[in-house]
C-alpha cells in the first residue's frame, strides 16, 4: 500500500546554523495514529510544521530532502500549498482561537477556500464540533466569542476547526499542553474515534500520552529518529539502547 | 534623608512635573475660551465675512478647513495604508526596506514651510493645477503620511503573530491572512494615527499659505481647482494683515480652530478606548 506521507532522507537547518533534524525518513500510512515523541527541542515540532509547509513561513531555512503526500512531492512545483494545507491541518500546542465567534472559526478555513453556501458551512460547523465532541457544549451560543471558553474547550475548537476543512492529516502539536486530566482525556478520546476516518500525527505530552494514543510511534532525539515502531514493540520491547532509556524515564 | 524621605520626595516631584505638562494645554484651552467665546454665535459660524473681514462670519475659512482635511485624509490615507502593510507584512530586510524607512524618517523631519514650497513648485505651478484645494490637500496629504505610515505600521504589527500562523495554516493566502486577520484588528489603530495626522494637517498654515489658501474668497468653492480661505490662514491674516480687525474676532476664529483640532485628538482617543475595551485578546 502506498503510504500517506513519505518522508525521505530529509535535513532542516534554521538560519541561524541550528541543524533542528537530520536524515529523517520514515512513511505514515493512511488512518494511523503516529506518535512522534522525544525530549525538547529534539525537532518534532520542526518537522510537523514541514509536512504542510508552514516553515515556509520561517525565512532562510535550509531543507533537503523529499516528502511525498498521496505519492507527489509537498514542495513540487504544482502544488497549491494552500490547499496542501487544507489537506494537511494542524493544530498548535497552545489553543488560539481566531477573535470572533465560535462560528466564525470554523468557517474560516473553509471560507478561505471559496466556500458560500450557507448551508454547507453550516453541515460544517455543526458535523466538525461533533466529531471533536465540542457541539453539546456550544451549540446554543455558536454564535458567542470563542475567547470566552476554557482551555480545554478552546483546543477541541482548533480541532474542530482544523476538521472543518475535511483534511486528510490532522497534524497535532502537543494538543493536551495546557490542559487538565480530564480535559486531556476528552481530547484523547476523540483522537481514537477521528483514526477511522482521517490519518493523525501527533507529538504527545508525555511518554504516557504517547503509549496511550500511537498505533505506531518514532522516537525523537537532537534531530534524528533513533526509532520507529509499533507502539506495543516501542513502548514495551525499544530496540535501541537511548529509545529504552528514555521510556523509562532515566533521561529527558 | 532616609530612604522613605528620598523616595517620598522623587514621588512628589515626579508627579509635580507630570501635572506642569497639563498646564499649558488647560492655560491655552481656557484662555481662547474666556476670550473667544463672546465672538461665537450662529452667524459667525454660518455666514460670510462682511465690511473688510471686521464683521459677519467666518464660515468659508471654517468650510475650507474642513474640504481640506477631508482632502488630505483622501490623498494619504491609500497610499499610507499600504505603504504601512508593505513595510510590516512583506518588506524583508534590504537596501529598499531600508531606503523607504530613511525616506520616511525624513520626510517626517522636513518642515511644514518647505512642503508648502514643495506644493507650490510640484503641484500649483509644475503640475499646472493652479492654487487649488487640489494642491493644498495633495501637499498636506504629503506632510501627513509619515505619521500614518509609522502609527498604521505600529498597529499592524500589533496584531499578535499566532493569528498570522493560524490563517495561513488554515489555507488562507499571505493577502486572505492580511485582509481577514490583520487589517479588521489593525483598523482602530491605524484610524488613531489618521486622525492625529489630520488633526495636525487641519492647523497647519505653512503648507497651505502657497498652494490653497486665499487671503478673502466673496464664493465659497466649486470645485477642487477653485482657491478656498482656511482657518489657520484666516487666522493669521486677520492677527496681521487687516488693520483695526476687532480682537473678540480674532479669539473667535483661533478658538474655533482649537475645537476643530481637539475635537478630533478627542475622537482619536476615544476610538482607540473604545476598541481596547471591547476586543478580548
Amino acid at each position: 500500500m502506498e503510504a500517506k506521507i513519505s518522508i525521505q532522507n530529509i535535513y532542516y537547518t534554521y538560519a541561524d546554523g541550528n541543524e533542528a533534524l537530520r536524515n529523517i525518513s520514515f512513511d505514515v500510512q493512511a488512518n494511523e495514529v503516529f506518535v512522534l515523541f522525544g525530549p525538547a527541542r529534539s525537532g518534532k515540532t520542526t518537522l510537523l510544521r514541514l509536512l504542510n509547509r508552514l516553515s515556509d513561513l520561517t525565512e532562510d531555512a535550509d531543507f533537503r530532502g523529499v516528502i511525498t503526500f498521496n505519492g507527489s512531492d509537498i514542495f513540487g512545483r504544482a502544488v497549491d500549498v494552500y490547499n496542501l494545507r487544507r489537506r494537511i491541518s494542524m493544530v498548535f500546542a497552545i489553543p488560539t482561537p481566531l477573535p470572533g465567534s465560535i462560528r466564525s472559526n470554523l468557517t474560516y478555513g473553509p471560507q478561505m477556500a471559496g466556500i458560500r453556501d450557507k448551508h454547507v458551512l453550516d453541515q460544517r460547523v455543526q458535523h466538525s464540533l461533533q466529531q471533536a465532541a465540542l457541539w453539546d457544549e456550544v451549540k446554543d451560543r455558536l454564535d458567542s466569542s470563542a475567547m470566552a471558553l476554557s482551555g480545554g474547550q478552546k483546543q477541541r475548537l482548533c480541532l474542530a476547526r482544523s476538521l472543518a476543512m475535511e483534511p486528510e492529516v490532522i497534524l497535532l502539536d502537543n494538543p493536551t499542553s495546557g490542559l487538565d486530566p480530564l480535559s486531556t482525556s476528552v481530547v484523547e478520546e476523540t483522537l481514537r474515534d477521528l483514526r477511522e476516518r482521517y490519518t493523525i500525527i501527533m507529538v504527545p505530552h508525555s511518554v504516557q500520552q504517547a503509549a496511550r494514543v500511537a498505533d505506531r510511534a518514532g522516537f525523537m532525539l537532537d534531530g534524528e529518529l533513533i526509532e520507529v515502531a509499533q507502539a506495543e514493540q516501542m513502548f514495551l520491547h525499544p530496540q535501541n539502547k537511548r529509545t529504552e532509556d528514555y521510556i523509562t524515564g532515566r533521561f529527558g | 534623608m532616609s530612604r522613605q524621605q528620598t523616595q517620598r520626595l522623587a514621588v512628589i516631584l515626579i508627579t509635580a512635573v507630570a501635572v506642569l505638562v497639563f498646564i499649558p494645554v488647560l492655560l491655552v484651552i481656557f484662555y481662547l475660551i474666556a476670550s473667544g467665546i463672546g465672538a461665537i454665535n450662529w452667524e459667525f459660524l454660518t455666514a460670510m465675512p462682511r465690511n473688510g473681514m471686521k464683521e459677519g462670519g467666518i464660515m468659508p475659512a471654517i468650510l475650507g478647513t474642513l474640504i481640506l482635511t477631508f482632502g488630505t485624509a483622501i490623498v494619504s490615507m491609500p497610499v499610507s495604508i499600504l505603504a504601512a502593510i508593505y513595510l510590516a507584512e512583506y518588506a524583508k530586510d534590504n537596501r529598499l526596506t531600508r531606503t523607504i524607512r530613511m525616506a520616511i524618517v525624513n520626510l517626517a523631519g522636513i518642515p511644514s514651510i518647505v512642503y508648502g514650497l514643495f506644493g507650490l513648485g510640484a503641484f500649483v505651478l509644475a503640475a499646472g493645477f493652479g492654487t487649488s484645494i487640489l494642491a493644498g490637500a495633495l501637499t498636506l496629504g504629503i506632510m501627513t503620511m509619515p505619521v500614518v505610515i509609522s502609527t498604521a505600521e505600529e498597529a499592524i504589527n500589533a496584531v499578535p503573530q499566532q493569528f498570522r500562523t493560524v490563517s495561513q495554516s488554515l489555507g488562507a493566502t499571505k493577502w486572505q491572512t492580511i485582509r481577514h486577520q490583520v487589517l479588521p484588528h489593525a483598523l482602530p489603530g491605524i484610524l488613531t494615527g489618521m486622525i492625529l495626522g489630520l488633526s495636525r494637517a487641519a492647523g497647519e498654515t505653512a503648507p497651505i499659505l502657497f498652494t490653497v489658501a486665499a487671503f478673502y474668497v466673496p464664493t465659497l468653492p466649486s470645485s477642487v481647482f477653485d482657491q478656498t480661505m482656511a482657518l489657520p490662514y484666516h487666522l493669521y491674516v486677520i492677527s496681521t494683515q487687516v488693520p483695526g480687525m476687532p480682537l473678540s474676532i480674532q479669539y473667535g476664529t483661533a478658538l474655533v480652530l482649537l475645537m476643530i483640532t481637539l475635537t478630533l485628538t478627542l475622537l482619536a482617543t476615544g476610538v482607540r478606548t473604545s476598541v481596547r475595551r471591547r476586543r478580548d485578546w
